[in-house]
């Protein structure tokens, strides 16, 4: 692999997922909209009957729909990924996963690729998802919006590899609302995107222990704290474990000599 | 062979064996084909030619047996072997939202083609297949036929020394399965191009075509037209290929 070759090769996977974005409006309104839905309509109910106490990174107290928005944009990365995967499932039904898989490249360099590629565009969402949030009142400190990048970068590329794992595994299309009830949503709940841990550690020590033990909470804190400027090194060291082990799993999964690709039964023909 | 020197055989199968769990899907597969031969892979839904050309691709590894691309050992040698090889699939792979120019240069970028050259080559394979007004439509537009078409474009881009194909006629209606079996004969013939094509449609075979009949998994004929006809007691490749899958006889 040469590092001319290499570069056009990101490059044009990047142009891709971009060009995709932009052509796919259903799914960049759809991406918005969701976490939207929860900031404006679930905060509005939500927030009387849950205070949240001054707990770091903040200085004093915060509404609700504040303390919500690292949650939503985690959910926007979460959703982006699941979407990648869902595209992987899709493209490799429909071929065109295989486009990329047999091309004079490695496979570990082909999937990060893809990986990146997703990620710029669950960055772009982001972004958009807090211009919109700002235009409703919802801001951050200004130097927060760009210390949140490279938190977007390292959560987003967690999750996409997360879901490009979970791609290897599913077979059909159809197991992908079974990955939506059994993934998505505990990951959602099972974390600090909607609540703080504290307060799930009241109702059960079981329940906080697991929130605690999930990479998305670790994700929403890293770019929770972010926002504001702040390094939260627990939150990184976790996130970037849970990252290399997920891609070193998702790697070993597509290689074709040892992964799932080939267990799982032939195609027709 | 690993060291690339050989290119009197384009695609060397030796001894290829590959099953799903217990289920046996190839065995003992061995076969060639040289530059500018076509060669069809003719079998029933369910032989194993899709098995094989995903091997051939290597999106399956086999441990059992071996496979070269003009000489270079596609396990030891996974780049050098795909960067030789242009494919067709059998499932559409074109990105429908893309158009075809841009579907076109996402895969010049993949074989690592800069962008003046890959805009030349589009030009060059799409003009070939009278699809060159075409490029900037989006894919989802174009009929069936034509996506094929922009297909073996597509294959064609990185200038292949062979061309996989596996049913590529799938699907479509029989002028525009003629032009484009046509076609790649041409590629062969005037190219040089090593062409390995799969299908179960007899009419495709011109009587100058290899022939190689995959059923359960194993190689049942390998030789000419004419060749394989007589050693199966049959008058045309039709007869033979009843004869050795149990078809219609």
């Amino acid at each position: 692999m040469t590092a001319v070759h290499a570069w056009r090769c990101l490059v044009g996977v990047l142009i891709r997922e971009a060009l995709r974005f932009v052509q796919q409006r259903e799914r960049f309104v759809a991406a918005l909209v969701r976490p939207l839905v929860w900031l404006i309509i679930f905060t509005a109910g939500f927030r009387a009957a849950l205070g949240v106490s001054i707990i770091e990174p903040y200085q004093t107290y915060i509404p609700y729909e504040v303390y919500i928005v690292p949650g939503l944009i985690g959910m926007v990365q979460l959703f982006n990924g699941m979407q990648s995967s869902l595209s992987m499932v899709y493209d490799r039904e429909m071929g065109s996963m295989r486009t990329l898989l047999v091309s004079p490249l490695p496979r570990w360099y082909l999937l990060i690729c893809k990986l990146l590629a997703g990620t710029l565009v669950s960055v772009l969402q982001v972004y958009t998802f807090l211009l919109i949030a700002g235009l409703f009142g919802i801001t951050m400190p200004a130097s927060g919006y760009f210390w949140v990048l490279p938190a977007l970068v390292v959560c987003g590329l967690m999750l996409g590899v997360f879901a490009m794992l979970l791609s290897s595994v599913i077979k059909q299309l159809e197991n992908f609302a079974g990955i939506m009830n059994f993934v998505i949503f505990p990951m959602f709940f099972l974390s600090s995107a909607l609540y703080p841990l504290w307060k799930m550690r009241e109702s059960s020590d079981l329940l906080y222990r697991i929130s605690a033990a999930n990479p998305f909470t670790h994700g929403v804190e890293l770019i929770r704290f972010a926002l504001y400027g702040r390094f939260n090194g627990d939150a990184a060291i976790f996130t970037v474990a849970a990252l290399a082990v997920f891609l070193a799993l998702a790697i070993y999964a597509y290689d074709p000599a040892r992964g799932m690709m080939s267990r799982k039964g032939g195609p027709g023909g | 062979m690993n060291a690339g020197t050989d290119n009197a055989v384009a695609l060397e199968v030796v001894d290829l064996a590959f099953s799903y769990g217990a289920k046996p899907a190839l065995e003992d597969v061995s076969f060639a084909v040289s530059p500018g031969e076509f060669k069809v892979l003719l079998g029933p839904n369910g032989a194993g030619k899709t098995t094989l050309f995903s091997l051939i691709t290597r999106l399956y590894d086999s441990r059992q047996g071996r496979i070269t691309v003009e000489g270079w050992d596609l396990r030891g040698h996974t780049r050098r072997a795909l960067a030789n090889m242009g494919v067709v699939f059998q499932l559409p792979t074109l990105d429908l939202d893309l158009s075809v120019r841009q579907n076109l240069l996402y895969h010049a970028a993949l074989h690592g083609m800069d962008r003046a050259r890959a805009l030349e080559r589009i030009e060059v394979e799409l003009g070939r297949l009278g699809m060159a007004e075409r490029k900037h439509e989006k894919t989802r537009r174009l009929n069936g036929g034509h996506r094929r078409r922009v297909e073996i474009a597509r294959a064609l881009l990185h200038e292949p020394h062979l061309l996989l194909l596996d049913e590529p006629t799938v699907g479509l209606d029989v002028p525009t399965r003629r032009d484009i079996v046509e076609h790649v004969h041409r590629l062969a013939r005037d190219d040089g191009i090593a062409v390995l094509w799969a299908t179960h449609l007899i009419d495709e075979i011109s009587d100058d075509d290899s022939v190689i009949v995959l059923h359960e998994g194993r190689i049942r004929a390998d030789g000419g037209v004419a060749e394989v006809s007589a050693a199966a007691g049959a008058s045309d490749v039709g007869g033979a290929f009843d004869r050795l899958t149990g078809g219609p006889s």
